[in-house]
């Protein structure tokens, strides 16, 4: 194999419970804000609640907007955001040939019908035929195209043109990680030159709360920062946001004479048992093989989880001298697959910024899955 | 050494194990017999009723034993019967796969089933809504139904059982979602990132929702009686695709790494191809374009030309759109040569096996290879005009077969095209 190329980051487009764009979210990470919080639409959970988007300025077709679930539209509102960032907007040629990878869970479930549902169903002399019934009349027939996990990738094809070719990657917050690494990787090895690459999460949801709340991970007391929930039990705030990143090879991005934010060194993911100092070894382990200094500024996508926080806070305290810790989640919350490729877009503004010369985003799954990216200047 | 690379310097990548489960029988041998004998596994369905449905019969696998009967659990029992029939058959270790693991999977869900065990378990008798679920899950145990509705589940449990290394891949990219396994596990070999890669496609989700939600788009056949003539793709009065259960897996090896340890080689994935359509949520570029161009890329991407081709393993659904598109951009990537060069889709006999499917047909392709022998396309008995292809019509032909492509397309504009060879590249 040839030697393998630099990776930088050219675009960049956020949205979250703080805002949209890098003004808003760069200045979270010089001082961080007070939380955006609702504790009371879903209560007694917590949800750090997307600020209100013009969708028209990303998604100018009332139509797409329509068809289209809120996940669906964060999501192509944030790589719109990235595509102008990186120059590539309406560039329909390389467009055309740009790849993409995202980090998905599933579509919203129409709460109303389930509710309607659920009733009858206890009623129903045949509750399986019942069921048939109500759904064949019920059903929004386009519902399930919001709901597809690679109909987020389909809409941003639709709407922004973007034709390469699309994967999606499923599995909660390693989702994110492995999208981001097998990006990273493979334009490095020359497999492509660009690839957007990130996630989208709503939040706002009582079916996702549910899945969560079945495993009793959710944090139900007020905001509190992620690092100090352990004492009651820890869980996390769920947060709606979206983020993606438009990868180049760096010679590539040059000589379209792109601006690199910054550079993105190969992207560790592991499995690891998480017993018996197993996810102390493994954080110090992909550390070590990032290249990670000990002044470095840690994004920590530290869920709130009790023990797996406790650990990789303690792991990160003594891997680090001068550098600080920052948890993402006090600033967006928890976006699941969102939550690592917008931890590596916080990365690229804080180095391009001169916040610090190296970042690192840590990604520790609620249930599984472990992942670090170091970001450093460009060139 | 150079024989162990392509002419691009990158490792070939070849095929040391093969596994593969659907309506049809557990294993390749049955598959296979089924399969060039013509025979269908579609049947009516009895998983659940199917009063007041448009469409009452799928290719489910009902022979295991599966509990709870949810689209995770289906979909891990079938990706487990594929993978350890592969493994088993490429020689290492069942339990110490020593490669990355990259797995299609159907996007997980809670079920109806589920959902109304938190119905009864609340405490209102009737205006449930999802905070009373929410209350419900609350107060009592249900961690694992927790796992068990989380996307990354099924690769996890999977990456436990063969001892997979990395962190496992769950991809979805709709009904092309099996090829694209393969092409990341092709890629990351390519990459010198692992020496091997188990790339599975499973499927196991006909449940009620689901067959009413692809029928609400008007996507199945209703032709109803019988089952198996339901799904009769090319064919004139094709009306729509058959729910098809199932899983493959292929354990894909760095040629070098596959001859040092004395393998036996199935065939080799000499190429890959995709290409992106914006055109609409469920239909194709009406000039068929992100089909060629995948095709043309496949073949490019193998160090071939269309010539080199010998036989088209269709994506071949039996909807009216997806057949039409294909043969035409078949038409225009072989040219004349595309009246002589044979075609058939195996979704006449198994339905269509969704994110399974690019997986489940990589395996038949390859076996094609090594049978010398074309599995026919059934059904076939009024031919499509506009559709003036040699679709290997109802009985299976011997052939000398070394060079197939086999096509996925799906939803949300995916296109993939995959090569088999039997002979390495370089």
């Amino acid at each position: 194999m040839s030697e393998l190329r630099d990776v930088v980051i050219t675009g960049i487009g956020l949205v979250s419970s703080l805002g949209e764009g890098h003004d808003v979210h760069l200045a979270a990470l010089h001082d961080a804000p007070r939380p955006h919080v609702d504790a009371a639409a879903f209560a007694p959970y917590c949800v750090h609640p997307v600020v209100p988007l013009e969708l028209d300025r990303q998604i100018p077709k009332k139509s797409d907007q329509r068809q289209m679930e809120p996940w669906q539209r964060l999501g192509v509102y944030a790589a719109g955001l990235a595509l102008d960032d990186a120059g590539l907007k309406g560039d329909a040629e390389r467009l055309d040939r740009l790849q993409m990878i995202v980090a998905a869970g599933g579509g919203e479930r129409d709460y109303a019908v389930d509710g309607q549902i659920l009733d009858g169903m206890r009623k129903a002399a045949q509750p399986e035929v019942f069921l048939n019934e109500r759904l064949m009349s019920d059903l929004r027939p386009t519902l399930f195209l919001a709901q597809l996990s690679n109909l987020l990738a389909g809409n941003i094809s639709i709407v922004h043109g973007i034709t390469g070719a699309s994967r999606t990657f499923m599995g909660e917050e390693q989702a994110g990680v492995d999208a981001v690494r097998v990006a990273q990787a493979r334009i490095a090895a020359g497999q492509a030159d660009a690839i957007i690459v990130g996630g989208a999460y709503n939040a706002e949801r009582p079916d996702v709360l549910l899945i969560f709340e079945m495993g009793h991970t959710l944090w139900k007391h007020g905001f509190t920062p992620v690092f100090e929930r352990s004492a009651e039990g820890g869980g996390f705030i769920p947060g709606s946001a979206a983020a993606f990143l438009v990868l180049e090879a760096a010679d590539v991005a040059q000589a379209r004479g792109a601006r690199a934010h910054a550079r993105l060194a190969p992207v560790r993911a592991e499995r690891c048992p998480r017993e018996d100092g197993g996810l102390e070894k493994t954080l110090a382990t992909m550390w070590a093989d990032a290249g990670a200094g000990r002044d470095a500024f840690v994004l920590s996508g530290a869920t709130g989880m009790a023990r797996i926080t406790a650990s990789e806070r303690e792991t990160l305290d003594a891997l680090i001298v001068t550098g600080s810790i920052m948890a993402t989640g006090d600033l967006i919350g928890h976006s699941v697959e969102a939550q690592f490729p917008f931890g590596v877009a916080l990365a690229a503004l804080a180095v391009e910024d001169g916040l610090a010369d190296e970042a690192v985003v840590t990604s520790v799954g609620h249930q599984r899955g472990e992942g670090l990216a170091r970001v450093v200047k460009a060139g | 050494m150079a024989k162990f690379r392509d002419r691009a310097g990158r490792p070939i990548v070849a095929v040391t194990g093969m596994g593969v489960v659907t309506s049809l029988g557990r294993g390749k041998t049955d598959n296979w017999t089924a399969l060039t004998a013509g025979r269908s596994g579609i049947h009516r369905i009895n998983r659940f009723p199917t009063d007041g449905l448009r469409t009452t019969i799928a290719g489910t696998v009902d022979f295991l034993d599966v509990n709870p009967m949810v689209a995770p659990v289906l979909s891990e029992n079938l990706a487990t019967i594929a993978a350890d029939e592969a493994i088993g058959q490429s020689g290492l270790a069942r339990d110490d796969f020593p490669g990355a693991l990259f797995v299609a999977v159907p996007p997980v869900e809670m079920e109806w089933p589920q959902r109304r065990i938190l119905a009864d378990a609340t405490a209102k008798a009737e205006g449930i809504v999802y905070s009373d679920l929410l209350a419900a899950a609350a107060g009592g145990d249900y961690r694992k139904l927790h796992d068990l509705f989380l996307f990354g589940t099924v690769a996890d449990r999977l990456a436990d059982r063969f001892g997979t290394k990395g962190s496992p891949i769950s991809l979805s990219t709709a009904c092309s979602s099996g090829a694209t396994a393969i092409q990341l596990g092709v890629e990351a070999i390519r990459r010198g990132e692992t020496r091997a890669a188990l790339s599975i496609g499973t499927d196991g989700s006909v449940h009620a929702e689901a067959l009413i939600r692809f029928s609400l788009l008007s996507a199945l056949s209703t032709q109803n009686d019988p089952p198996e003539g339901a799904a009769k793709p090319f064919s004139k009065n094709r009306d729509g695709f058959v729910m098809g259960e199932g899983a493959a897996a292929l354990v894909l090896e760095d040629y070098e790494h596959a001859v040092a340890r004395g393998a036996t080689i199935l065939g080799f994935v000499a190429g890959c191809g995709e290409k992106g359509d914006g055109f609409h949520r469920t239909r194709s570029s009406p000039d068929g374009r992100p089909a060629i161009v995948a095709m043309q890329e496949a073949i490019a991407d193998a160090g071939l030309s269309p010539d080199d081709i010998d036989y088209i393993n269709a994506h071949g659904t039996s909807t009216p759109e997806n057949d039409k598109m294909e043969s035409m951009s078949c038409m225009a990537v072989f040219g004349e040569r595309m009246a002589t060069v044979p075609i058939s889709s195996n979704k006449s006999m198994i339905g269509h096996t969704l994110t399974a499917a690019g997986a489940v047909e990589a395996v038949f392709s390859l076996m094609t290879i090594a049978e010398g022998r074309i599995p026919p396309t059934i059904n076939h008995a009024i031919p499509d005009p506009a559709i003036p292809l040699d679709v290997v019509p109802n009985v299976a032909r011997d052939a000398r077969v070394t060079r197939v492509m086999s096509n996925s397309f799906g939803f949300g504009g995916q296109n993939t095209s995959l090569v088999f060879t039997a002979e390495p590249v370089s």
